[in-house]
């Protein structure tokens, strides 16, 4: 096995090198003005103003997908990502009715985002496609008990919103969704009939 | 010179009489010679911290394009209150000396460094008419009073009671007296060809468009001074006293608020006044043609102190054997056969002498540089076998 040699640098009167080494500062202090970001220009981003392009592929905190309506959400409470979430921040509460009958949706989602460590667990282990990890960033807050508590109201996101920011899980996650309503209606026609009949008789 | 651009050229000046005249109306004269002081005096006095809080912008700004992003901008428009917020935010800071420093020396160094700084002013020509104190002996005054502020930096680091401190401070000693010699020397040619150590005679020499930088032995001793004074100042690449990544904040760590701040006026006002001077002596000081004298002077100044931060955004720190190295083996020799080069361009006139001081002058820069070829032990290459 033989190395590559170190080239050695040839700068045939002292000071040479120094020179080149301005020149290159220079050459960075003009551009900072006439050259575009992608040009070797800044790339500095203006926070307030001006926000950074978010890749696709980010993610930080979770929410709660619903597909018609807030209040009949794809959650059906059933607390797996409770028992999975590792820092256990996740809260929930099946919901009631009057009789006492469980209804399989939450009465209480509460994810406290002071505590969450942005895993992403949650999302990979909800069986009914409503967990999501969101990437909101302007979420700082005063009180940490308080203002990183996050409802369920909070929580809840329109499908349409979880489209916009990951088009391409949401489109994945919808075709797997009609799929399964298509073969569960498929599966339910032909038994309809006798079933129908079942209970006529 | 047309009326306008000589109004312009002397506002200054005469507004200043302006003054006099008028408080000559009301108070007898030795009042109005008092006057006279205080007024040059105000004038300094605010000058110098007015001008250190925006090389501290400048800088910053200089040196965050340099390194491409944008340096303060939001106090104000362009960041041009951010000076004036960060004066704010050193006075409210708490002060805190150590429990074993030596509390008046610690006290007394931050106050003492400011006043060198501000005395060489005095003798800096800043247009036609326009040195506050035109000493005969202007350029022995700036070398002799410019050098005191080695001791209160040194001072500084040892009342600090603290090893870094102490060591950045015997780092500002070698440093700064090392570089006094070559910076001094390189002087020297100056002084022998404008026969005068005052600082105006210096530029009045230069008259037209003859700057001693046009000179072959002007070029070499403004490039030593330049160098000498950017060590001076403790500016990179020359700033061992202080080096961040080694000695914590160097001489200055246990200094905080307004102390602090005091340290850093000084080093801006430094670094003001030495390329003032640099300016003075081998650029034409205020000469040069269209604009008003001091116009002239400001923009020299500020493209040499532009020249400082460039320097910083481009280097790293030298060591410091490196350091005293180029100080006594490179510059010192130099400027020694720069003064010879001097006169023999004094001497054999015309193109002649030009060519030979110049080829003088090249010919010890590459011997000098050749024998001071620091030994490079061959790369030893270790391979592993299988
Ligand atoms: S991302 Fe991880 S830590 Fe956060 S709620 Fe989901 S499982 Fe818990
Ligand atoms: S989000 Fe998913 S895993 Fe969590 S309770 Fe609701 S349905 Fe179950």
């Amino acid at each position: 096995m033989t190395r590559p040699q170190i080239a050695k640098e040839k700068n045939p009167v002292f000071g040479t090198g120094i020179l080149q080494g301005m020149w290159v500062t220079m050459k960075n202090f003009i551009d900072s003005y006439f050259k575009k970001a992608d040009q070797g220009g800044i790339f500095t981003i203006q926070y307030p103003e001006e926000l950074c392009r978010i890749s696709e592929n980010s993610r930080n905190f979770p929410f709660l997908v619903y597909d018609a309506a807030p209040d009949s959400p794809r959650c059906t409470a059933c607390g797996i990502c409770e028992r999975e979430c590792p820092t256990k921040c996740i809260h929930v509460e099946m919901a009631k009715d009057t009789a006492g009958k469980p209804l399989r949706k939450p009465a209480v989602f509460e994810i406290d985002y002071g505590l969450c460590m942005n895993c992403g667990m949650c999302e990979d282990v909800c069986p009914f496609d409503s967990i999501f990890m969101d990437r909101v960033y302007e979420i700082a807050g005063r009180d940490r008990t308080k203002d990183m508590l996050i409802g369920k109201d909070a929580l809840l996101k329109p499908n349409a919103y979880f489209q916009k920011i990951r088009p391409k899980d949401a489109a994945d996650i919808d075709a797997r969704r009609k799929a399964a309503e298509a073969k569960k209606a498929a599966a339910a026609r032909p038994a309809t009939p006798p079933d129908a009949g079942g209970t006529a008789s | 010179m047309n009326p306008a651009m000589s109004f312009l050229d002397s506002i200054f000046v005469n507004l200043k009489l302006w003054t006099l005249n008028l408080i000559g109306h009301f108070l007898p004269g030795w009042a109005v010679i008092l006057a006279s002081i205080v007024i040059s005096g105000v004038v300094i006095l605010c000058l110098g911290p007015v001008i250190m809080m925006y090389l501290t912008l400048l800088e910053r700004k200089v040196v965050g394009r340099m390194q491409n992003r944008y340096g303060p901008n939001r106090v104000g428009p362009w960041g041009l209150l951010q000076p004036i917020a960060d004066g704010i935010k050193m006075f409210t800071k708490e002060d805190i000396v150590p429990t074993n420093a030596d509390k008046v020396i610690h006290l007394l160094a931050p106050i003492v460094i400011v006043v060198p700084a501000l005395m060489v002013f005095l003798v800096v020509p800043f247009g036609r008419d326009m040195t506050a104190a035109d000493l005969s002996i202007g350029v022995l005054y700036f070398i002799a009073v410019s050098s005191v502020t080695t001791l209160p930096i040194f001072m500084g680091s040892w009342a600090s009671r603290n090893k870094y401190s102490m060591i950045g401070g015997m780092r500002t000693a070698a440093q700064m007296i090392s570089y006094e010699v070559p910076m001094t020397l390189a002087v020297v040619p100056v002084i022998m060809m404008s026969q005068s150590l005052s600082t105006a005679s210096i530029v009045n020499a230069q008259e037209g468009l003859r700057w001693f930088v046009f000179t072959p032995w002007g070029l070499a001793g403004f490039v030593i001074f330049f160098i000498c004074t950017v060590a001076e100042c403790n500016r990179p690449p020359f700033d061992l006293p202080e080096a961040e990544s080694e000695l914590v904040a160097g001489f200055h760590t246990e200094y905080s608020g307004m102390k602090f701040a005091l340290f850093y006026m000084a080093e801006y006002m430094n670094a003001f006044t030495l390329s003032a001077i640099a300016v003075t002596l081998f650029l034409g000081g205020w000469q040069g043609p269209f604009l008003p004298s001091w116009v002239w002077f400001f923009t020299k100044t500020f493209a040499l102190i532009f020249a400082m931060i460039w320097f910083r955004a481009t280097f790293p720190r030298f060591r410091v054997d490196q350091l005293m190295g180029i100080a006594w083996k490179l510059l010192l020799p130099l400027t020694l056969v720069n003064m010879l080069v001097a006169g023999l361009w004094y001497f054999i006139p015309g193109i002649t002498g030009w060519v030979g001081a110049a080829v003088i002058l090249a010919v010890s820069f590459l011997g000098l540089t050749a024998l001071n070829k620091p030994v490079i032990p061959e790369k030893r290459v270790y391979l592993l076998e299988n």
